[in-house]
């Protein structure tokens, strides 16, 4: 595992900002001359895990090394890395060639040698001519240059990306990611990027390193991700998909919408439930038809430009969308079909809520930082630590915290066709999951209650 | 009509609080030797200020309280930055306490800080003279010059510290060449505050001066005034001197004014 190959090496990173836990047992490695993108929405621990490669935060645990050598204790000033803040970060007080010569000026080297150095970095970012400029004249995407510029002219083994081009318009963002490649190709130097902006992250990387909430989902490579997405969070955060409770009956075959389909996956056993992925662009839409897999009536078409994106509804109640070149009008009978190739089977992560609880006494159990009413458990003592079950479908929300059992906020939300997949964090930290119809927002602060008959209690031993 | 009367007000307003000072320097201008007497146009006070003609003690005055001025700005200046630099850096809760406790010494009365110092001076058996006075001067001041230091720091872009770290500067090197030129300004606009409160005071100082015969200007006119009459020439140091602090002010309200627009532009 511990190649010389690699360049970078993290190894069992986690990081706390007092209760908070930022990162949690995060491991990376990354080769030489590679562009890898850590991509996750706000919050996940990517900046983090950024700040403590370029040495601005320190972790609590774990161990980094960078071309073999251990740099866990090594402050940012002696680090082989240069880094692109988001907010450019040029001194202000100098003009551009004094921001670029910056670094070379503290390593002394020789004023002929920083003169033919800048000059060049200016023309690899496209800024020739630029270099008495004042700084605070230029526009967002001239500063970044010069930020990147400032960068690369130290040679540094790994160069960190902050989502450089966040404050960028549209345009100049795609303009910029272009050049971004051409650099790291012409340069040959390790880049290590870290945005929110998925499609960047298709666009730019050799390899792509999905985070949420301080932990690692998926590593693997633009085509893996999206073609191939571990579990539902992946799925979902990566392009747009249909995520769909299914029931693999056995290898090849798969059951979901209500029909038994084709597939390619194999070894989940039989009768398993599953999460079935389906790309909206991999559904063939057509006029109503015999050979048809599954049948649905339009329900709204929306003109995207190169494609017209549409929900279907099924005679069971599931919504699909798709993605094709023709229009179909609302309220249009279809048929759709679907290849095998094209459905992507994942093990559900979980199949219910399984949490550790406490008997307070024969009807109450304590759990999730509330006393919640149990069914009369005739066999279990007060005191005694035991299993806790309950179906995603039977945790009600509120509106009013008030009147929940415990209370929690929404973290992250998966539409079902049908139905929404809610995580929801409670107070002392711990997640449930809910499967509801009602519609919530991320964030939302909800109540939670449980009915007593619901709550299915095992003995821990026997 | 209404217009007529808020400008009249204002300008009474106005007449008022420079009228003490404008009579003060109209006189400067006369030979006479109690103030109040017009005895036709004259410079020979102001000659008489800088050949020598005065008291050899008002100069010693002077002399004095420049230096002190002096001193006693520079120490603040240093102090407050690094102290600024330390606040700016502490975690939320901690930064309002250490702000609180920073902007209690500039609301206590003057005169609570003199006899603290005078106190504390006497407990520890410090002689008082020269080092007393610039050490009561650089506590009443250094706070003040927090107070410039710290806007700056926070309209400072938190990632170029980081930034100069990250291209090879030691912690040092970093605080001299990206730190300081960003809160510059702030430590000059500090640094003239500073220098303008030394000078001006009189109540701290009339505490910590000591009985060795040391003397600033403000002591010294103190007691020139008891002993019967002003000197006259102190007409036209009066009249320097509010001039020289007025060009101060304006030097600082036309620095932070162009630092503004350069934030905007």
């Amino acid at each position: 595992m511990k190649d010389s190959n690699f360049i970078i090496e993290l190894s069992h990173i986690s990081k706390s900002f007092g209760d908070k836990q930022v990162l949690d047992d995060v491991s990376l490695y990354v080769k030489k001359g590679e562009f890898v993108t850590i991509l996750g929405p706000s919050g996940c621990g990517k900046t983090t895990l950024l700040r403590i490669l370029a040495g601005f935060g320190t972790a609590d645990e774990g161990e980094i090394k960078i071309g073999g050598a251990d740099i866990t204790e090594v402050p940012p000033h002696e680090r082989p890395v240069n880094t692109v803040f988001q907010r450019y970060a040029l001194f202000p007080h100098l003009n551009v060639y004094d921001n670029i010569a910056f670094g070379l000026k503290l390593k002394k080297v020789k004023q002929d040698e920083i003169d033919v150095r800048v000059r060049k970095a200016l023309k690899m970012v496209g800024m020739t001519d630029y270099e008495w400029r004042d700084v605070n004249s230029l526009s967002g995407g001239q500063q970044q240059r010069v930020a990147i510029a400032r960068a690369i002219i130290n040679r540094p083994q790994v160069l960190l990306l902050d989502e450089p081009l966040a404050a960028l318009d549209l345009k100049m963002r795609k303009d910029m990611q272009m050049e971004l490649k051409d650099m790291h190709r012409t340069l040959g130097i390790t880049f290590v990027y870290v945005t929110h902006d998925q499609e960047e992250a298709l666009t730019l990387s050799d390899t792509i390193v999905v985070m949420s909430e301080g932990r690692v989902q998926q590593i693997g490579t633009p085509t893996d991700i999206y073609n191939e997405p571990v579990n539902s969070f992946v799925a979902d955060f990566i392009g747009e998909s249909n995520i769909l409770n299914g029931v693999m009956v056995r290898d090849k075959v798969v059951k979901f919408m209500g029909r038994e389909v084709d597939c390619v996956d194999k070894g989940f056993g039989e009768n398993m439930p599953v999460d079935v992925v389906i790309r909206p662009e991999d559904v063939y839409i057509m006029p109503p038809t015999d050979s048809g897999m599954f049948e649905g009536v339009v329900q709204s078409c929306i003109f995207k430009g190169v494609h017209y994106e549409m929900t279907v509804l099924t005679p069971d109640g599931y919504e699909i969308m798709i993605q094709d070149y023709n229009a179909f009008e609302v309220g249009q009978s279809v048929s759709m079909i679907i290849k095998p190739s094209d459905i992507h089977v994942m093990k559900k992560e979980r199949v219910c809520n399984c949490f550790e609880g406490k008997m307070i006494d024969s009807t109450h159990v304590e759990m999730l930082g509330a006393s919640f009413v149990c069914s009369e458990q005739p066999n279990v003592e007060g005191g005694e630590t035991v299993e806790v079950e309950v179906d995603f479908d039977k945790v009600e929300l509120m509106d009013n915290k008030e009147d929940g059992i415990t209370v929690g906020d929404v973290r992250f939300i998966l539409y079902k066709g049908d139905h929404y997949h809610l995580t929801v964090r409670t107070e002392d930290g711990e997640n449930i999951y809910v499967d509801t119809h009602d519609v919530w927002d991320d964030r939302d602060i909800v109540g939670v209650r449980i009915m007593p008959e619901d709550i299915k209690i095992k003995r821990i031993n026997g | 009509m209404k217009k007529f009367f808020a400008q009249t007000y204002l300008w009474l307003l106005l007449a008022m609080l420079y009228a003490p000072i404008l009579i003060i320097a109209i006189f400067s201008f006369t030979e006479a030797k109690v103030l109040g007497n017009w005895t036709g146009f004259s410079t020979k006070l102001y000659t008489s200020l800088f050949t020598g003609g005065v008291h050899h003690s008002l100069l010693g005055a002077i002399e004095n309280t420049l230096i002190i001025a002096l001193v006693a700005a520079t120490i603040s200046t240093l102090l407050g930055s690094v102290a600024a630099i330390g606040i700016f850096n502490l975690r939320n809760r901690q930064k309002m306490i250490m702000n609180t406790l920073n902007n209690l010494p500039m609301l206590n009365p003057d005169i609570i800080t003199g006899i603290s110092l005078f106190l504390l001076f006497v407990s520890f058996g410090i002689t008082q003279g020269y080092t007393t006075v610039i050490l009561a001067h650089v506590t009443f001041c250094t706070p003040y010059v927090v107070l410039c230091v710290m806007p700056r720091l926070q309209q400072m872009n938190p990632n170029i510290y980081e930034a100069a770290l990250d291209l090879g500067a030691t912690p040092f090197q970093a605080l001299r060449k990206v730190l300081i030129p960003e809160i510059k300004s702030g430590m000059i606009s500090g640094f003239i505050l500073a220098f303008t409160l030394s000078i001006d005071d009189f109540a701290v100082t009339i505490f910590t001066i000591g009985t060795e015969g040391l003397e600033t200007l403000s002591t010294y006119i103190y007691a020139d005034a008891r002993k019967g009459g002003l000197t006259p020439e102190l007409r036209p140091l009066s009249t320097i001197i509010f001039m020289t602090v007025l060009l101060l002010l304006i030097v600082i309200n036309i620095r932070s004014e162009r630092a503004n627009k350069t934030k905007k532009a």
